[in-house]
C-alpha cells in the first residue's frame, strides 16, 4: 500500500522524532510489511525501511495513493 | 595529548553519522593498532578512541555513537551531541551512507550550523554501483562546501585517499554554509526589503551577505529592526528550523547528485527476499527460535570446556602457588582461596560471554537483531516493553550484566530501566549448577529424565514468566514521564565484517572483566574472610573435612547463616542451607562449594557431584527427618532463580542507571518475590504432601 502523511497531530517531543526520522506532512512512503502479531509494521520511506507501530502513528492523517 | 607545538599536537578528529552508516567499520579502518575506551563523565556510554599516525600527523579518532539527530533523544545520542559540540575537536568526519543520501544528510544539515570545519565521507558507494546509481561527488562537494571523499569497502586505496584529505582538512578547516539557516534567514530578509519596496534576488542578496558589502551593511544601521534580520543572515542562524524544511533541501540535494547509469536494480531486492523467510508469519518466527536454541546451544556446548579449562588452570595455579606458602597460614588461605579464586571465579564467567558477544555481533553485523526485534516488539509491547528488550534479555539468560549493558541501545528511558530491572530475573548461566545439583539429587531419582529436563526447563522459564507482570506494573505505578515511540531502522542486510565483529566482542568483554570482574574479586575475598575467621580448633577425633565444616560453621559466615536460619524456616531451610543462601548472596556461584563444606565433604565436592547429591539426599534434620523433600528442594530452586544473588549485577544496575536508588529496589523486590516463591512452594508442599 502506497500512502502520503496529509496531517500531522501537534508538535510534541514524540512527533518530533516520526519528522526527523523523515516522516513529515508530504512524504510518501510504502507498507512492506506487517510483524505476524499484527504490529509493528515496515514502511520504506525517502529510499530506506523504518519499523514503526500503527498505534503511535495514530494521529497522523494518511492519504491512500493505491497499491 | 594538548601541546603548544604544533609538531606534537595530537589533532582530534570525531567520526560522526546516522547508525548503519557504516561508521563503525571505518573507526576500525582507520584507527591505529590499539582502541581505547573510556566512559564519558556522568553516563553509561562508553568513548572509543584511538590514535593514529598518518604521514606524521598524530590523530586521535574518536567513535562518536550514531545518531539520527542533534536533538537527541537517547543516552547514546546525548554524548555524540556533546562530543560534537566539544570545543577541543578539530574536525568532524561527517559518514553519510551514500544509499541512503536523503535521510542521512538531514545531520549534515545540523551539523553545517555549527561552524566547525566538517569533512564528508560517502560509503556504501559498491552498494549503490550494484543498484545501478552513481553519485557525483563533486556536486555534492559543491552543495555542502566542504571536501567529500567516497568509500565503497572501504579499500585500502580510499582509505589512504581519506587519511589524505583528513590531514588537508586538518590544515584547510573547510567549514560548510549553514545551508539551511541561511536560506531561510536570506529569505527572510528579501521579504523584509521587497516590503520596503527593494527588490533582491536570494542569490544577489547571498552575495551581498556573504561578501559582507559595506554600502548594503550600513544601510540596515538606520533600521533596528531589520537589523537583527540582517544579523542572523550573515551568522546564518534562524530557530527553530523544521524538519521539513531540511527533508526539502536534502531531497532537492539528492536529486541533483545522484543519478542512474544502468538499469536501476532495487537496493532492497536481496534483503526483501531474505526478509520474505525471515520475517514471515510462521518461517520467521520459526527460524527465529531456531536462531536462539543455536544461541543457547553454542553458549552451553562451547564454553563448558573452555570453563573447566580455566577452573582446572586455577585450581593448578593455587595448588602451586600454595607449595610455596607456608602451610595452613593466613597466608595461604588468602592467596589460594581468597585471590587466586576469586580470580578464577571472574575469569570462568569469560568464555561464554565471549561467546555470547561473538554471537550477538554477527547477528549484529548482518542486520538479523533489528529483524528480531520487528517480530518480538507485538510480544514484548504489551506489558511496556517494546522490541529492542529482546536482546538484552535474551543476553541475560547468560549473565545479566551484558544483558543490562546492552540495555543502552534502547532510545525510551521508561522502556529501558524497566529492562534494565527485570534482565536479572532471567536464568543466568550461574544458577545452572544449582540446578543440576538439585535436580540430579531430588528430582531425576523420583520422577526419571523426563520430570528432570522439564524442571530444568520450568526454571528457566520461571524468571521470564515473573518478569512480565513485574514490567507491567513497574510502568503501571512506578516509572513516570512519557515514552518515546518506536522507530526502528531496519537496514539491508549484509555480511558482517570478521573484523568488526572481534573488536567489538574484545571490548565488551574488556568492559564486563573491569565492571564486574573487580566488584566478583572484592566480594569473593570478603567472603572468604568471612568464612575464614574467627579461626577456632577442631575437637579432637576430626577428619580434616568435618573440621572445615566446624571452622565454618563457627565462622562469623557460620554464625551469620545460624542466626538468619529462624527468617528461612518457614521456608524449610535449615541452618546450612541457610548458610549456603547467605554466603550466596555476592554471587550465587558461590553456593556449591559453600553447600560442599556444609555438608562435611570439603569444597572440591563440587567436582564429583554425585557425592554431593548422596550426602544432600541423606542429611537429616534434628528430629531425624530427611531435611530435603523434592519439595525443600524446589522451593531453594525458585529460591535461586528469583533471588538477586550478585553484587556485580547490582554495582551494574548503579553504574546504569546512575543511581543507588534502583539497585536497591531491585535487590529489595527480587529478595521478596524470592522469598514468596520459595514460600509458596513450601506451602503446597504441605498441603499436597511430598
Amino acid at each position: 500500500m502506497k500512502a502520503r502523511i496529509s496531517a500531522l497531530p501537534p508538535l510534541n517531543d514524540e512527533v518530533k522524532r516520526f519528522q526527523e526520522m523523515g516522516l513529515v506532512a508530504g512524504t510518501e512512503f510504502k507498507v512492506i510489511k506487517i510483524a505476524p502479531m499484527g504490529d509493528p509494521i515496515e514502511i520504506d520511506l525517502r529510499g530506506y525501511r523504518l519499523c514503526l507501530r500503527k498505534q503511535e502513528m495514530s494521529g497522523f492523517e494518511v492519504e491512500v495513493l493505491g497499491n | 595529548m594538548k601541546s603548544k607545538s604544533s609538531e606534537t599536537k595530537t589533532y582530534q578528529v570525531a567520526l560522526v553519522g546516522n547508525p548503519n552508516a557504516g561508521k563503525t567499520t571505518l573507526f576500525n579502518a582507520l584507527s591505529g593498532a590499539r582502541q581505547k575506551i573510556a566512559n564519558y563523565p556522568g553516563v553509561t556510554v562508553e568513548e572509543v578512541s584511538s590514535e593514529a599516525d598518518i604521514d606524521g600527523t598524530k590523530v586521535n579518532f574518536i567513535d562518536v555513537p550514531g545518531l539520527y539527530s542533534l536533538e537527541p533523544v537517547s543516552e547514546d545520542e546525548a554524548v555524540a551531541a556533546a562530543v560534537i559540540h566539544r570545543e577541543n575537536v578539530d574536525l568532524l568526519v561527517c559518514i553519510i551512507d551514500g544509499s541512503n543520501l536523503e535521510r542521512n544528510l538531514y545531520i549534515f544539515t545540523q551539523i553545517a550550523a555549527l561552524g566547525k570545519p566538517v569533512l564528508v565521507a560517502v560509503t556504501m558507494m559498491d552498494r549503490m554501483d550494484k543498484a545501478g546509481k552513481k553519485v557525483d561527488l563533486q556536486l555534492l562537494s559543491e552543495r555542502l562546501h566542504v571536501p567529500v571523499v567516497g568509500l565503497s569497502g572501504p579499500l585500502p586505496g580510499e582509505l589512504k585517499n581519506l587519511r589524505t584529505r583528513i590531514v588537508e582538512a586538518l590544515k584547510t578547516r573547510p567549514i560548510p554554509k549553514p545551508v539551511i539557516e541561511r536560506r531561510t534567514a536570506l529569505a527572510a530578509l528579501q521579504d523584509r526589503l521587497l516590503r520596503m519596496g527593494y527588490d533582491f534576488t536570494l542569490e544577489q542578496l547571498d552575495e551581498k551577505v556573504h561578501s559582507g558589502e559595506q554600502e548594503f551593511e550600513s544601510f540596515f544601521a538606520d533600521f533596528p529592526e531589520l537589523k537583527q534580520v540582517y544579523d542572523d543572515a550573515v551568522a546564518g542562524t534562524v530557530n527553530p528550523i523544521e524538519p521539513s524544511a531540511r527533508y526539502h533541501w536534502t531531497q532537492q540535494v539528492q536529486n541533483e547528485v545522484i543519478s542512474t547509469v544502468s538499469k536501476p536494480k532495487r537496493k532492497y531486492r536481496l534483503t526483501d527476499r531474505i526478509d520474505y523467510v525471515l520475517t514471515h508469519r510462521v518461517w520467521g518466527l520459526i527460524v527465529f527460535v531456531l536462531i536462539m536454541v543455536f544461541v543457547f546451544e553454542c553458549i552451553y556446548t562451547f564454553s563448558g570446556p573452555l570453563m573447566d579449562g580455566i577452573e582446572a588452570a586455577f585450581g593448578w595455579v593455587g595448588e602451586k602457588a600454595g607449595e610455596h606458602l607456608p602451610a595452613d597460614s593466613l597466608l595461604q588461605s588468602f592467596i589460594v582461596d581468597g585471590v587466586i579464586a576469586g580470580v578464577g571465579g571472574v575469569v570462568v564467567f569469560l568464555p561464554q560471554i565471549l561467546i555470547l558477544f561473538l554471537l550477538t555481533s554477527i547477528l549484529e553485523g548482518t542486520g538479523y537483531l533489528a529483524r528480531a526485534a520487528f517480530l518480538m516488539d507485538r510480544l514484548l509491547g504489551w506489558c511496556g516493553l517494546n522490541g529492542r528488550a529482546f536482546i538484552p534479555l535474551l543476553s541475560s539468560f547468560a549473565c545479566a550484566i551484558p544483558g543490562i549493558m546492552a540495555a543502552r541501545v534502547m532510545p525510551d528511558p521508561k522502556s529501558r530501566l524497566a529492562t534494565i530491572l527485570v534482565a536479572p530475573l532471567m536464568s543466568c548461566s550461574a544458577r545452572l549448577p544449582v540446578y543440576l545439583i538439585l535436580i540430579g539429587a531430588f528430582i531425576e531419582p523420583k520422577f526419571g529424565p523426563i520430570w528432570a529436563g522439564f524442571a530444568l526447563f520450568a526454571m528457566h522459564m520461571l524468571g521470564f514468566g515473573v518478569a512480565i507482570p513485574v514490567v507491567y506494573l513497574l510502568n503501571r505505578k512506578m516509572l513516570k514521564g512519557k515514552r518515546l515511540p518506536f522507530l526502528l531502522e531496519l537496514p539491508p542486510y549484509q555480511w558482517p565484517r570478521m573484523k568488526d565483529v572481534l573488536i567489538a566482542m574484545f571490548t565488551r568483554g574488556k568492559v564486563f572483566l573491569t565492571t564486574a570482574g573487580t566488584t566478583i574479586l572484592a566480594m569473593s575475598i570478603i567472603i572468604w574472610a568471612a568464612g575464614y575467621f574467627p579461626r577456632s580448633t577442631a575437637p579432637a577425633g576430626m577428619d580434616e573435612k568435618q573440621a572445615a565444616m566446624h571452622q565454618l560453621e563457627n565462622s562469623y559466615l557460620g554464625k551469620f547463616g545460624t542466626a538468619i536460619q529462624p527468617v528461612f524456616a518457614p521456608l524449610g531451610f535449615d541452618w546450612r542451607i541457610s548458610t549456603a543462601i547467605v554466603s550466596a548472596f555476592p554471587a550465587r556461584e558461590v553456593v556449591v562449594p559453600s553447600l560442599g563444606i556444609l555438608f562435611a565433604l570439603g569444597e572440591d565436592a563440587a567436582d564429583d557431584e554425585s557425592t554431593l547429591r548422596d550426602t544432600m539426599r541423606e542429611a537429616k534434620r534434628e528430629n531425624g527427618a530427611p531435611l530435603f523433600t523434592p519439595w525443600t528442594a524446589v522451593g531453594l530452586m525458585v529460591f535461586f532463580a528469583l533471588c538477586a544473588q550478585c553484587m556485580s549485577t547490582l554495582a551494574t544496575v548503579k553504574r546504569e542507571t546512575n543511581s543507588r536508588k534502583w539497585a536497591w529496589f531491585m535487590f529489595g523486590y527480587m529478595t521478596a518475590l524470592a522469598y514468596i516463591g520459595a514460600l509458596i512452594v513450601k506451602l503446597l508442599g504441605d498441603l499436597f504432601g511430598g
